[in-house]
């Protein structure tokens, strides 16, 4: 192996130059020969019927094309990957999602119409012409109000709002459970509406071959494999082989850029009557009312504990909202990413949860970085601070009392998971000595002295990554497969390229998946390159998301290197005169054990491609494998996350004072990266706990809909981000390379972390996101009042 | 962006000829370029201050120092005059925006625009700055008129600021943390004429002054002479950002930590 460009090697990442240096090609940068361009044309009402739409100014202004609405483009409706049933078995609720709204508008930036032009600007024009006349309707916006009796209806057909009332895990146990209760912990809790930001805003160009009949849609997607299915398959009726889909640079996604938007097939179909390419590209407005949103829950949650602190029993009642349309996703967050995972790292032996998913007259909610898992981390994380409070035992004692033991694994949960490995211990262990979890008695009172409120709080979270076997979630209602391909064409003078379905939009697959490459193979990195985002060149591919590139697509591309070894050693063993099992290969080259005979890997490929000796009649010419690998379980990644705050009572700011991160992704390919992704997803949930939050007011107007409003985390908002490793890692044990995935993790430990430090600074029991100023200076002021009683 | 006429003005009364009607002027276009962008306004032509030198520049003039309408925020924040005359100066143009703003945006289109959250605006009241123009000088607790409204006519260019020095001065901002302008910002100055007080970003109709803590700084330059007093909630914004009550708190607070920095 080339020294230090394996596994376990921080490599530099190779994509990062482009990237810096602006040659990257985003869909935006590319532009097709006589292209068009589309405006969307957006509901500016949460519910409405539209009543008519008036086409003629916009279709006699300059350089418009076409204008299409609801009544031009009858295609199918954009479908929802996900199945999901009621308690009583019957199935959820399933409006139809027209691409081009049909008859009514149901939030604000619903598509009405779309206008294509010869310029952007005269797209804007027609657009801004176009007559339209609505009968606004009453909209039911928020989440508690949409379930309130007589709230403005979203579908006639889903009473009260209700998409679907889903229940897991055994309800008699855990009401006995909680009948032997010593103490029952209690909380009511929010779990913020956020906006994702990429920083690339989403992007399609539909391009039709009038030679061939084919189509190409160029667009920001995470999955393009994912999207031909679903376009193809269900909106337009295009066979996969006329239709390509490329997906080329993106930049970010966040879990945004998952699902099928209408904005692609709107493209797509249009290229088709126009036969001329279209671009659209959404502007950062276009983008806040647009991109799928994410959480948004209200729960109520009820821990039963045992005199000694045990956890006897979990409720958990959750309404989740879906938004006005069901996204490709959408149903499955709320319940298989989340109430499988309330567990958490404990052995509650009993757990029963139910969650309402509910319509509303909003954006789509959908997964967002950790999708599920940081709702089900922040409601057990949270709930078992206050157990602690109410039990007056230290939140590390309560947590280790109540963990997995080693010993116990595989651990079968009672919400359906099955644990294969985890050392919780460990990164709790690690994660206190970083923070000198002893010393924060003397750091508090050294910040009281300075009129400051400080406070330290920690959560263990675990989440379900390497999504996922196929079977299983087959069984839960998913509508697809979630297995990964891999291609590895090695080419006749040994360099290689690897075709991989995951997909990569900013985490550095380039990189680590070469790594994977050069290890296995023996090849340089800057022999090897890795292809992705384009189903004109790749076989299959599920995409990326929940973590599962290296545990999924790093698996398949494991098991496509080992054919290509497999087939080397048989051309070796005949070039050499040896028998194939004596065959071995190590560091790039063949050898004949006991023997000094070798013969190189790049020699090796060059006899499959010219195979003039070689053993003809037994194998094939060539050397080029495929794999696809479909996970036994999930993976399981664990951690432990500290946070210390200081709080200025007066105003109410907070500045997070040390974070420490002690992460179990079990194998690591390369640190460096690993340690990226964790800083960005801690980023994202400080900017969940702090900062972040989505508001739309009682008509359904967006009041965050730009950067004005909406407050993404800064540089300065943040403080220097201690993170490691463990140093008792428990590699996965059923995937080859013992990888876990760390994307989310970040995302999904912090923001419980950071709340926790906080209520522990203020003594009080809760708070919810976004912790702003405004509240913690209520909160701090509520304390002085008390202490001074 | 809608299109439009642009014309660069060659000088001051060039400026003031083009800018009537439906025309606009830009100085840095901090936020008019934005506001086109977003088809928020739609002017007949945009006149450009950018080509006229004379606008550029800052002088000492009498201990305190007269500023050109078109200098940068980040001309204002290393100035050597304004670091000396009156530092707090130099500190809250330092604060202003981001670095891209700072060296695009100018005073005399922060002043003009009369941002309710901009910082300028508490600067030039709390100092008893004079507003110079293409045909008068005003004072500058007559040109504040409101939510984007100044005295300004039609025609009428800012040419420059003076700023008298005060014998002690500082501002303090507590920033939305999203768009960063001030969710409250205080600008308190001791000066020859007594103490002055101007708030920006809390009042509904923007920047204001603070009479009844000039009153108690009067008496005794002392964060603790602002102890006693009460500051109302009546008339100050109440957003998704912050309560009209939580912004009279800050007002409060602010105001303390200025006199405690004052120099």
């Amino acid at each position: 192996m080339p020294e230090g460009t394996g596994i376990g090697a921080s490599v530099r990442r190779r994509e990062d130059a482009r990237f810096l240096t602006g040659s990257g090609t985003y869909t935006d940068d590319i532009n097709r020969h006589g292209q068009t361009h589309a405006i969307m044309v957006r509901s500016p009402h949460a519910h409405a019927k539209i009543n008519k739409i008036d086409k003629s100014k916009t279709l006699g202004m300059p350089g418009v094309l076409a204008v299409y609405t609801g009544d031009d483009m009858k295609v199918g409706g954009l479908p929802c990957g996900w199945l999901v049933k009621n308690q009583d078995g019957s199935p959820m609720v399933e409006p139809p999602h027209p691409v081009i709204a049909q008859e009514f508008v149901r939030h604000v930036g619903d598509i009405v119409a779309v206008v294509i032009a010869e310029t952007k600007q005269q797209a804007r024009d027609g657009a801004e012409a176009l007559g339209i006349d609505y009968g606004v309707l009453p909209a039911a916006v928020s989440l508690g109000d949409a379930v309130k009796p007589n709230a403005p209806q979203v579908w006639p057909q889903a009473k009260g709002n209700i998409c679907y009332d889903w229940g897991l895990g055994d309800k008699a146990a855990t009401d006995a459970a909680f009948a032997k209760a010593h103490k029952v912990a209690k909380i009511d809790l929010v779990n913020n509406r956020l906006i994702p930001n990429a920083m690339e805003p989403r992007a399609a160009i539909g391009d039709f071959d009038k030679a061939t009949g084919d189509y190409t849609l160029y667009t920001t997607s995470q999955n393009p494999h994912v999207i031909r299915l679903l376009m193809g398959a269900f909106v337009l009726s295009i066979p996969e082989s006329k239709l390509r889909i490329v997906a080329p640079d993106v930049g970010g996604g966040f879990g945004s850029k998952i699902f099928h938007y209408a904005e692609e097939a709107i493209v797509t179909w249009a290229a088709g009557q126009l036969k001329r390419p279209i671009k659209w590209t959404a502007d950062r407005s276009e983008s806040f009312m647009s991109d799928a949103h994410g959480r948004d829950h209200i729960s109520h949650a009820e821990l039963a504990l045992d005199k000694d602190g045990k956890f006897l029993g979990l409720k958990v009642e959750t309404l989740a909202n879906m938004g006005a349309y069901l996204s490709t996703f959408s149903t499955c967050v709320p319940t298989y990413l989340y109430g499988t995972l309330l567990a958490g790292v404990y052995t509650t032996p009993a757990i029963f949860c139910n969650v309402k998913a509910v319509f509303t007259n909003t954006v789509p909610v959908d997964a967002y970085r950790g999708a599920g898992r940081p709702e089900a981390t922040f409601l057990i994380e949270r709930l078992v601070d206050v157990a602690a409070r109410e039990m007056k035992m230290d939140p590390a004692e309560i947590r280790r009392k109540n963990f997995i033991q080693p010993s116990q694994f595989p651990y079968q949960t009672p919400v359906a998971l099955q644990y294969d490995t985890g050392n919780y211990d460990a990164t709790l262990d690690m994660a206190m000595k970083m923070i000198d979890y002893k010393g924060f008695a003397a750091r508090k009172e050294a910040a009281a002295k300075k009129g400051k409120l400080r406070g330290i709080g920690m959560s263990c979270y675990i989440e379900a990554c390497g999504i996922a076997p196929s079977a299983v979630v087959g069984s839960l209602g998913a509508r697809a497969g979630l297995y990964e391909s891999a291609n590895v064409r090695v080419h006749p003078t040994g360099s290689v390229s690897i075709f991989t379905g995951s997909h990569q939009h900013g985490q550095g697959h380039e990189t680590t998946f070469a790594q994977v490459v050069s290890e296995k193979l023996g090849v340089p990195l800057e022999q090897i390159d890795i292809v992705h985002g384009d189903t004109g060149k790749i076989a299959f591919g599920m995409g990326t998301y929940g973590s599962r590139s290296i545990a999924v697509g790093g698996a398949a591309l494991v098991k496509a290197l080992d054919k290509i070894v497999a087939k080397g050693k048989k051309i070796a063993a005949h070039l050499m005169e040896a028998s194939e099992k004596d065959v071995e290969f190590k560091d790039g080259k063949f050898t004949v054990a006991g023997t000094d005979k070798a013969k190189t890997f790049g020699e090796v490929a060059l006899t499959a491609y010219v195979p003039h000796n070689y053993p003809i009649t037994e194998l094939e010419p060539g050397l080029e494998e495929q794999a696809f690998y479909d996970p036994l379980n999930f993976t399981y990644p664990s951690g432990c996350y500290i946070a210390e705050v200081e709080i200025d009572k007066d105003t109410g700011t907070i500045e997070i004072a040390r974070f420490v991160a002690s992460d179990d992704f079990g194998k690591i390919i390369n640190p460096m990266i690993v340690e990226g992704q964790v800083h960005g997803g801690i980023v994202q949930g400080i900017g969940q706990a702090l900062l972040e939050t989505c508001v739309y007011n009682k008509e359904g107007q967006l009041l965050t809909g730009s950067y004005n409003d909406y407050c993404l985390p800064r540089a300065d908002d943040l403080p220097p981000l201690e993170v490691q490793h463990t140093d008792k890692p428990t590699p996965c044990t059923h995937n080859p390379l013992g990888v876990k995935g760390c994307g989310e993790a970040g995302a999904i430990g912090a923001p419980p972390a950071i709340l926790n430090a906080i209520c522990n600074a203020l003594g009080v029991a809760h708070m919810d996101m976004p912790a702003t100023n405004e509240k913690i200076w209520r909160a701090a002021n509520a304390q002085t009042a008390r202490a001074a009683e | 962006m809608y299109s439009f006429e642009y014309q660069k003005a060659g000088s001051v009364a060039d400026a003031s000829k083009a800018a009537t009607g439906e025309a606009k002027i830009v100085a840095g276009g901090m936020t008019l370029i934005p506001t086109l962008k977003l088809r928020l306004a739609q002017p007949s032509k945009l006149v450009d201050l950018g080509g006229i030198k004379d606008l550029v520049g800052i002088k000492a003039e009498g201990g305190g120092v007269t500023i050109g309408a078109m200098t940068t925020h980040a001309a204002v924040a290393k100035s050597a005059e304004v670091k000396k005359a009156i530092p707090a100066l130099a500190e809250l143009a330092e604060g202003i925006g981001d670095p891209a703003v700072r060296n695009r945006g100018t005073i005399g289109g922060s002043v003009a625009n009369n941002d309710p959250a901009a910082d300028y605006p508490a600067a030039c009241v709390a100092l008893g700055a004079t507003i110079v123009t293409s045909k008068r000088k005003i004072a500058a607790d007559d040109f504040f008129k409101g939510l984007f409204e100044t005295a300004l006519e039609e025609g009428e260019v800012i040419t420059a600021i003076s700023f008298p020095a005060p014998e002690k001065a500082n501002y303090q901002k507590f920033r939305n943390p999203a768009s960063r302008y001030a969710l409250v910002g205080v600008f308190v100055a001791k000066t020859k004429g007594g103490v002055r007080v101007a708030v920006t970003g809390a009042g509904e109709g923007g920047v204001f002054r603070k009479k009844s803590f000039e009153e108690a700084l009067g008496k005794s330059f002392d964060a603790g002479a602002l102890d006693a007093v009460k500051v109302d909630a009546k008339g100050l914004n109440s957003d998704i950002h912050a309560s009209a009550d939580y912004r009279a708190h800050l007002i409060k607070v602010m105001a303390k930590r200025a006199v405690q920095a004052a120099k």
